[in-house]
């Protein structure tokens, strides 16, 4: 047993930190807001050049093979980050194809995606209604409760949500119907499944840096003639934040481990609760200039709530943490 | 990374469970905080030590199985999911025992472990003073230099475990002209019925007497009895509160079992239609989960020749918080018994309800956690 990321898969987090970190991400996260995506594209070139999306197609079809820890750790980097974009979505669309095993399918589809140069949106049983970023993807791929895996004709307007870079939009029903079945169900359970570790990866990523904005600000903001920072109420605070964010940290690995729907499930409610929590530290400890959409600091915050939510509730998570147990 | 025991740890979860569930009394024993309790509490430290059981992590030659901190985790799961007694003698493996595999001579370690292992001395914590708890470098009692040792005077409180433990053990003021107040402090081990000690066990919320005062008026302790250098007693100190909100006092285990009970009382008395209630009992199952491998992941940096510091101070927070929850949700799906004093879940609520204050304050841990791993200023506490 060693329960520690390998040094090659702590490499590759590395690398894409720092590619990450060398990019200017606000930019283009404020561009893809105003329905611009050309430097949120240009920003997915340059990451899915480190093979991120390679990790959730099979080998025979330009991919890694299946590598949720590798996956998930490059996730927690494009959290951290900020990055715009349906690269949850993406990597769902890639995992549904290489597990449906439909060869014709995985030949048309597999390459682009793993390559990240055609990035997918799709909505699948038990998520929600809206495909996300169907405006900025090469693909929207729609699984009926049925079994029916379609690729949509389109989609209706994008509708803004509470993070302006996230857009939603219902797909039009119809389409070319791609395949049917059990199989086609199957693989869209697995799918969601890792849409759900990969929201989690994600989640942790905004906490993290969420906290450590909000740590830098306290060390330099004064008031009353000294750093906020040094105020108990403010460092208990600042405390708490990080046990949520550490304590979320092995719940991600377990999962990206054994992909049990169980431990997927108390992965993403323990880490999408802990970046709100951060979420809403920052907000409070930055005050008033934190509550403007000027500041950075918004990008990330304005993305905590809808993160905890996507691909499962913390109330869904919940439910399915103790229907595990209780099988 | 992988969370695979090897065939060797494995092979040791199976001997250990198949010993417990020989063992493990068929009906709970008294409240170790009773005095019949702390006897009947005492033989199953005898039991447990005689198969070799007691402190599996220590070295063989001290009675233990000299196995690394992965099979003694597997050995907590499998303690505390046999549902076995609480350890009367936790205070010494726990917190004396790092503390003398650390800093002490070998005639220290020979004389005194033995006889921890098998129960035949129970040991006391006798850290705090009235006016000295999470300030503890202010406290006030003094060993003072005699012939062939030490005098004590002063009074300690809080002393958990003393209302009918053996020995104690703690940190005395030797130098009081020292100039910072962390200076001068010697550790060092005393009995408690030698002349000059007076015992007043003090009921804690429930009643039970779970700690003492100890007046203490020139009670003799042998320079043999002194642990390290006198004046570096601070030091010493801190390295075994490290380990007392580290991994060792509450293991993983204990939760998982926690919350395996939960569950099962969730499944016979849960509303269905009580989703509030519900969520809580997933969030018991989830934080067990958290807390199991929080640990390993630390487990793991041990191995790999890390150690670690104030990140103790995050284990402390977590598991202290945790506890109550679960136990507070136990005690909602109870309904109407859940204010039964003799009810199974009324003494765990109890005693769940001290972990945010000992092994030094929640607020105290939090502000080490802002101070050294987040690197806030130092402030006024």
């Amino acid at each position: 047993m060693r329960f520690l990321p390998s040094e090659e898969q702590s490499d590759f987090a590395r690398t894409l930190r720092g590619l990450l970190a060398a990019s200017d991400v606000p930019a283009a996260v404020r561009a893809w807001g105003a329905g611009d995506h050309a430097p949120g594209k240009e920003l997915w070139a340059r990451f899915a050049a480190t093979g991120l999306f390679a990790l959730a197609a099979d080998e025979a079809h330009e991919g890694m093979g299946l590598m949720p820890l590798e996956l998930a750790g490059g996730f927690v980097e494009l959290g951290r980050a900020g990055v715009p974009g349906p690269v949850v979505e993406t990597a769902a669309a890639a995992v549904l194809l290489t597990r449906l095993g439909d060869e014709a399918l995985a030949k048309r589809f597999l390459p682009g995606l793993a390559a990240g140069e055609t990035p997918a949106t799709l909505t699948l049983p038990g998520g929600g209604p809206y495909a996300l970023d169907a405006d900025a993807a090469t693909h929207l791929f729609t699984v009926s409760p049925a079994g029916e895996l379609r690729l949509a004709p389109g989609a209706g307007p994008p509708r803004t949500s509470i993070d302006p870079a996230r857009r939603l939009a219902l797909p039009d029903g119809g389409g070319e119907l791609l395949a049917a079945g059990p199989a086609v169900t199957a693989a869209a359970r697995d799918a969601a499944d890792w849409a759900r570790l990969l929201t989690a990866a994600q989640c942790l990523g905004t906490g993290e840096a969420l906290l450590a904005r909000t740590v830098e600000y306290a060390k330099q903001r004064t008031q009353f003639g000294t750093a906020i920072g040094a105020f108990q109420a403010v460092k208990h605070r600042l405390a708490d934040t990080l046990i949520g964010l550490e304590f979320a940290r092995p719940l991600l690995w377990a999962a990206a481990l054994s992909l049990d729907p169980g431990e997927v499930a108390a992965a993403k409610l323990t880490a999408g609760e802990a970046a709100y929590a951060a979420a809403m530290t920052a907000l409070q400890l930055h005050g008033a200039v934190g509550y403007t959409e000027e500041l950075d600091l918004s990008l990330w915050l304005r993305k905590a709530r809808p993160l905890r939510d996507a691909w499962g509730s913390p109330s869904q998570c919940r439910a399915a943490v103790l229907q595990e147990r209780l099988r | 990374m992988d969370l695979n025991h090897s065939a060797d740890v494995e092979a040791f979860r199976a001997e250990a469970r198949d010993w417990l569930a020989a063992h493990v009394p068929a009906t709970p024993l008294p409240s170790l905080e009773t005095r019949e309790g702390f006897a009947a509490h005492r033989e199953w430290e005898a039991l447990l030590h005689s198969a070799r059981w007691a402190v599996v992590s220590w070295p063989e030659e001290y009675g233990g199985r000299g196995v690394d901190i992965e099979h003694w985790l597997v050995f907590e799961e499998e303690y505390w999911a046999a549902g076995a007694p609480g350890r009367v003698s936790q205070n010494g493996i726990n917190l004396l025992a790092p503390t003398l595999f650390d800093h002490a001579t070998g005639e220290q370690r020979a004389r005194v472990l033995p006889s921890m292992a098998s129960g035949r001395t129970i040991w006391a914590q006798a850290w705090s003073e009235p006016e000295s708890g999470s300030d503890l470098a202010s406290l006030t009692s003094r060993a003072v230099r005699t012939e062939g040792g030490w005098l004590l005077s002063g009074q300690k409180t809080w002393s958990s475990r003393a209302a009918f433990a053996d020995r104690a053990f703690g940190i005395f003021r030797t130098d009081p002209d020292a100039p910072k107040p962390h200076q001068g402090l010697t550790y060092l081990m005393f009995d408690l019925r030698a002349p000059g000690v007076t015992v007043r066990p003090i009921g804690r919320l429930d009643g039970k007497p779970a700690f003492a005062e100890l007046f203490l008026d020139e009670v003799f302790v042998p320079d043999a009895d002194v642990i390290g250098e006198p004046g570096q007693g601070w030091r010493i100190a801190m390295s075994t509160t490290g380990n007392e909100r580290g991994l060792t006092l509450r293991a993983p285990g204990r939760f998982l079992a926690a919350a395996d009970r939960l569950v099962d009382l969730w499944h016979n008395l849960g509303n269905p239609a009580d989703t509030a209630l519900r969520d809580r009992v997933a969030d018991a199952v989830v934080g067990a989960r958290a807390y199991q491998l929080f640990t390993w992941a630390n487990a793991s940096r041990f191995a790999a020749g890390e150690t670690i510091g104030a990140e103790s101070s995050l284990n402390k927070v977590f598991w202290s918080r945790y506890d109550i929850a679960l136990h507070e949700s136990a005690l909602d799906l109870l309904g109407p018994d859940a204010e039964l004093a003799d009810g199974e879940w009324a003494e765990p609520w109890i005693f769940s309800l001290a972990g945010p204050i000992y092994a030094g304050t929640n607020e105290i841990q939090r502000d080490i956690i802002a101070e050294r791993l987040l690197g806030l200023p130092k402030g006024r506490r």
